[in-house]
């Protein structure tokens, strides 16, 4: 890992996390350090979306710990609300609110738990509709978007909270081929702007390309976790082997 | 006045000229209380849905645990109870129940009013907790992930979608209302289907009065149906949308200046 990255914001520490008798998660160990852009690959079922969904909290851990800023997010009288709207998520379905236009999808969040004043709020999402380009779209309704259009806007709203760290759970596997490009490229601009990301993907490219750190996943453990360069050209784990080799002959 | 060989229609107009007023009378406290009931109604099922649909988990404590378990069984008796009664019997029950045990005598609306809410409450209830078990979960999970409290998420975002699905059912009710205020004169609420009965009784004409009866309830009905349709249209928005800061729409207004002058 580069030394560069030394400030950890996120830590989770032997987390476990079960439904009913099957373990999706054991013993896991692993760190988000400030500026750092780490992508949790792996097959289907091997856990790196719930990983990922208890990190803030939509899953329940069953044991074990997470740490934001050495802070404990289970402990008593730590601020569940505040830590969420500092630890961003986009997710693979959009979830954009499906009653409100674009522009309120990216403000209602800064009014409600921000605390923004409604004119900070919709200069604040104006920015980032167009840094994602799309503000020509604030007065759409998300079911008159496309499936890319819509993601771009809920990287826009996420991003409307200043998060640390943003979160995203297969974010282009829901959307048709020609689609994936748009939101990767927005992603790829906020990596290189320096931002906090987390990325489960099965886009290899994006993992190789534009990670500082890639973390293979399987069965519930991270197996192997190293910069791209060891894991696309050397991996030391033959899990990890395995999984290059039939994904990369599918691309 | 028509006599015994008068025809149909002379009866029907004797009785509009007569008890016009009347009618429109009764016809307005039958629609007061369909009114004002269902929306109680719709308050109640909305407070008691949105409790009924609160996940409860033991970690929240256990105190709380246990109360919201009793609090949600309590409802749970209240939906049944009123569901699987009639109306006609429940207003007898409690407008004489009242006076009985609590020798309260309720003025006739409003115990009228009361019982319709408390009786639509009890359908609401089922049909909001469907409403918003109806809306996809993804919705509140994001609304929770941008740090919204589960309150707030509820409020901006899971409700506002539920109702706008609900709308037809809530819609339903409300005609299914101004229809069945009617059993209420039982109780002497001096709604359309009271005051009918007493016009028909003073001249045993109850075909001609009935007649004129049933119109006004379905002009009401009707009426009502296409005003909650022409609103679910209006909450869905326009099907379209403006760009912002694009050419389109000073585009649109330019030319609309340029009409009028060449006008």
């Amino acid at each position: 890992m580069a030394e560069k990255f030394s400030e950890r914001i996120i830590e989770v520490r032997h987390l476990n996390k079960s439904f009913g008798d099957h373990e999706v998660l054991r013993d896991v160990d692993f760190s988000v350090h400030k500026g750092e852009v780490v992508s949790i690959i792996g097959s289907s079922g091997s856990g790196k979306s719930t990983l990922l969904r208890c990190m803030n909290l939509l899953e329940k851990p069953s044991g074990g710990e997470i740490l934001y800023h050495g802070k404990s997010i289970r402990g008593e009288g730590f601020n569940l609300q505040m830590y969420r709207a500092h630890v961003g998520m986009v997710f693979q379905q959009f979830n954009l609110f499906a009653n409100m236009t674009a522009l309120e999808n990216c403000v209602v969040g800064q009014i409600k738990v921000l605390k923004r004043s409604r004119a900070e709020a919709e200069k604040v999402a104006m920015d980032y509709l167009r840094k994602v380009g799309m503000d020509v779209y604030v007065k759409a309704k998300p079911r008159q978007l496309s499936g890319g259009q819509k993601q771009r806007v809920a990287i826009a709203r996420a991003l409307s909270m200043n998060p640390d760290v943003l979160l995203f759970d297969e974010p282009t596997s829901a959307l048709d081929p020609e689609m994936v490009g748009e939101v990767l490229a927005v992603m790829k601009d906020l990596a290189s702007s320096g931002l906090t990301m987390l990325v489960v993907t099965h886009e290899m490219g994006f993992a190789r390309d534009v990670c500082d750190r890639v973390v293979f996943m399987d069965g519930g453990v991270i197996v192997e976790s190293d910069v791209p360069q060891v894991i696309f050209t050397q991996p030391k784990q033959p899990r990890t082997r395995e999984f290059l080799a039939r994904i990369l002959q599918q691309d | 006045m028509p006599t015994a060989q008068s025809g149909f229609f002379e009866w029907v107009w004797f009785f509009l000229r007569t008890y016009g007023g009347l009618f429109l009378q009764g016809a307005g406290v039958t629609l007061l209380i369909a009114l004002t009931g269902t929306l109680t109604g719709f308050v109640i099922g909305l407070g008691v849905g949105y409790v009924r649909a609160r996940p409860n988990e033991r970690e929240d404590g256990t105190l709380r645990y246990w109360l919201r378990k009793i609090v949600r069984g309590l409802l749970g008796v209240y939906i049944e109870v009123f569901r699987s009664t009639p109306m006609i019997v429940q207003a007898m029950v409690i407008f004489y129940g009242m006076s009985a045990v609590f020798h309260v005598n309720l003025p006739h609306l409003l115990a009228g009013y009361i019982i319709v809410s408390i009786n639509t409450g009890a359908y609401l209830s089922e049909i909001v907790r469907g409403g918003i078990q109806s809306v996809d979960p993804g919705q509140q999970e994001a609304a929770l992930a941008i740090g919204m409290t589960y309150g707030q998420s509820m409020l901006n975002v899971v409700l506002p979608q539920a109702i706008r699905n609900i709308l037809p059912a809530l819609g339903n009710e409300f005609v299914v209302n101004i229809k069945d205020t009617s059993v209420l004169n039982v109780i002497s609420v001096t709604e359309l289907f009271f005051v009918s009965k007493s016009a028909a009784g003073t001249y045993f004409k109850y075909y001609e009065v009935f007649f004129i009866t049933a119109c006004v309830y379905f002009v009401m009905t009707f009426t009502v149906t296409r005003f909650l349709r022409w609103l679910e249209k209006k909450m869905d928005g326009p099907e379209n949308y403006a760009m912002h800061g694009s050419q389109t729409v000073p585009d649109v207004e330019l030319i609309g200046k340029g009409g009028a002058q060449n006008g």
